[in-house]
């Protein structure tokens, strides 16, 4: 039985058959990994943030200090330079995500991770980053220092 | 007593005939006969890491309130934890050191070749895994180190084009590092790596077994020219006991290092502290951390670091393809993968030396 020579008809009906077969099969295989595929990807977290902060509250910063605050998920870094302004920028590195300080000594903002400088304004201007910090506004609000992402940025 | 328990096994399963390979098995003898022990130490360690990785299990907890707690538990109040930890940790580091050791030593010795492509693909693709292996595991003690490692590593896979951003939301588990990216690497950790690259280890060694040892091909025409010169040994039990002696050495080291120098915890990690000032990563991912530092931030329009990161993620596949680019033996391409090979080692060691050195 298994020996017969099959016809044109035969071999044509395998054929439709084996298709029938190979479909169900891939189709069911995506069914299954369709949902994981999805399982993986996680949910989004909901910004906590806003567009704006309580970063610190006057007089907290002495004169060339700083500190890093939340803003969202992310850090920021508020500063008081020599002249007794208060600057915000993302205290997240351009370069790979690492979290910059303030150079008390160096007057400059600094990454650890691999040596990146930027100046007060956030511009980058030594090591590898490749983008300024972004710079934020900030406002002074009562006894509260407030942090604002810049509109239209 | 033990001869009849061979016997009853032998009747039913035919023992003689499975063990038969081993038994016939043999290794090469030649000055340069040492290189063979390094795989197997490999291999040892990786046991090691097995044993040790599920001690830890019983009180390591995956959170981010709780992992830096449960591992300061382990080290101050479990009897012997500090020791279980340290072992864990050193013996990782030895691991990725020999299996490096091992892979020059087959590139040198020109093992790689055919018929043996597949087998040095396969223990590339371990070594990989292994590298995962050290970059999951540093996350779990979640200490600040740990946390910007994982923050730069994960980072430099988001900028890879097309699928970056979305390989890095994978690996996080979010767009942050935060307690999710924790639970995945635990899981990738001990889960998913383990499973993957204990399939891999028995298709490595099943391949070793199916084409024998390589013998250096200088020792090979020697052999070839003159057959009476040829000398091996047989794998069990001679090379076998010997390897044996070579683990126990290893298992010496490797308890000396846990017990004289225990594995810092350093501090919790702050998602919202700066990095500290001397951060740096394992010292086998140093000479990539070193060259992305001396990378300039703009490479002809281009960020540095992609640059960067495109020339280390193309560097990595050639070397994974590398017995392919071999066209014949002795030839061209035969010494451009040796110039390759000494070229690649000498930049690993030295960039290593400068990330260690430099400021």
């Amino acid at each position: 039985m298994a020996n017969e020579p099959i016809s044109e008809v035969q071999s044509g009906r395998r054929r439709v058959v084996e298709l029938f077969l190979g479909g169900g099969l891939l189709a069911s295989f995506l069914s299954f990994v369709y949902p994981v595929i999805r399982y993986l990807v996680p949910p989004p977290v909901a910004d906590l943030g806003g567009d704006e902060v309580v970063a610190a509250k006057v007089g907290e910063l002495k004169a060339n200090g700083s500190k890093i605050f939340r803003f969202g998920s992310r850090p920021g870094l508020l500063l008081l330079n020599a002249a007794g302004d208060y600057i915000a920028l993302s205290a997240t590195c351009t370069h790979l995500s690492c979290t910059v300080q303030y150079r008390a000594d160096l007057h400059q903002v600094w990454c650890a991770c691999h040596n990146g400088l930027y100046d007060l304004n956030g511009r980058n201007i030594a090591g590898p980053p490749p983008r300024p910090l972004e710079a934020f506004q900030v406002h002074i609000r009562g006894d509260e220092i407030v942090v604002s992402r810049k509109r239209g940025a | 007593m033990l001869t009849r328990i061979r016997n009853w096994l032998d009747e039913r399963f035919g023992l003689a005939e499975l063990t038969a390979p081993l038994r016939e098995k043999t290794v090469p003898i030649h000055s340069r006969s040492y290189w063979y022990f390094l795989g197997g130490i490999t291999l040892f360690l990786f046991g090691i890491q097995v044993c040790t990785g599920i001690l830890l299990l019983l009180y390591y907890r995956a959170s981010a309130s709780e992992a830096f707690e449960s591992v300061q538990y382990i080290m101050t109040r479990v009897q012997f934890g500090w020791l279980v930890r340290s072992i864990h940790s050193w013996a990782a580091n030895l691991m990725i050191f020999t299996a490096i050791a091992h892979m020059f030593s087959v590139l040198f010795l020109k093992a790689y070749r055919k018929p043996r492509e597949l087998t040095w693909v396969s223990g590339m693709i371990l070594l990989f895994l292994a590298m995962g292996f050290g970059f999951s595991g540093y996350l779990l003690p979640w200490n600040t180190l740990a946390f910007f490692a994982t923050k730069v590593g994960t980072e430099i896979a988001g900028q890879v084009p097309f699928v970056g951003h979305q390989m890095m939301v994978f690996l996080r588990g979010g767009e942050e590092v935060t307690g999710a990216t924790l639970t995945r690497f635990f899981g990738f950790h001990v889960a998913v790596l383990p499973g993957i690259t204990t399939l891999l280890i028995l298709l490595h060694v099943a391949l070793i077994q199916r084409f024998g040892m390589s013998v250096p091909p200088d020792v090979e025409a020697k052999w070839k020219a003159d057959p009476a010169q040829a000398r091996e040994m047989h794998f069990f039990p001679n090379f076998l006991l010997r390897e044996l002696m070579a683990w126990y050495i290893a298992l010496g080291v490797l308890g000396a290092l846990a017990a004289l120098k225990p594995w810092d915890l350093g501090t919790k990690a702050d998602p919202f502290a700066p990095a500290p000032a001397g951060i740096r990563p394992e010292w086998y991912f140093m000479f990539m951390f070193q060259t992305l530092k001396l990378i300039p931030a703009k490479i002809w329009f281009v960020d540095g670091e992609l640059v960067g990161i495109l020339v280390f993620g193309l560097a990595g596949l050639i070397w994974l393809l590398l017995p392919f680019f071999e066209r014949e033996r002795n030839g061209r391409s035969s010494r451009w993968i040796l110039g390759l090979g000494v070229f690649a080692l000498a930049y690993m060691a030295s960039m290593t030396v400068y990330g260690y050195v430099a400021k």
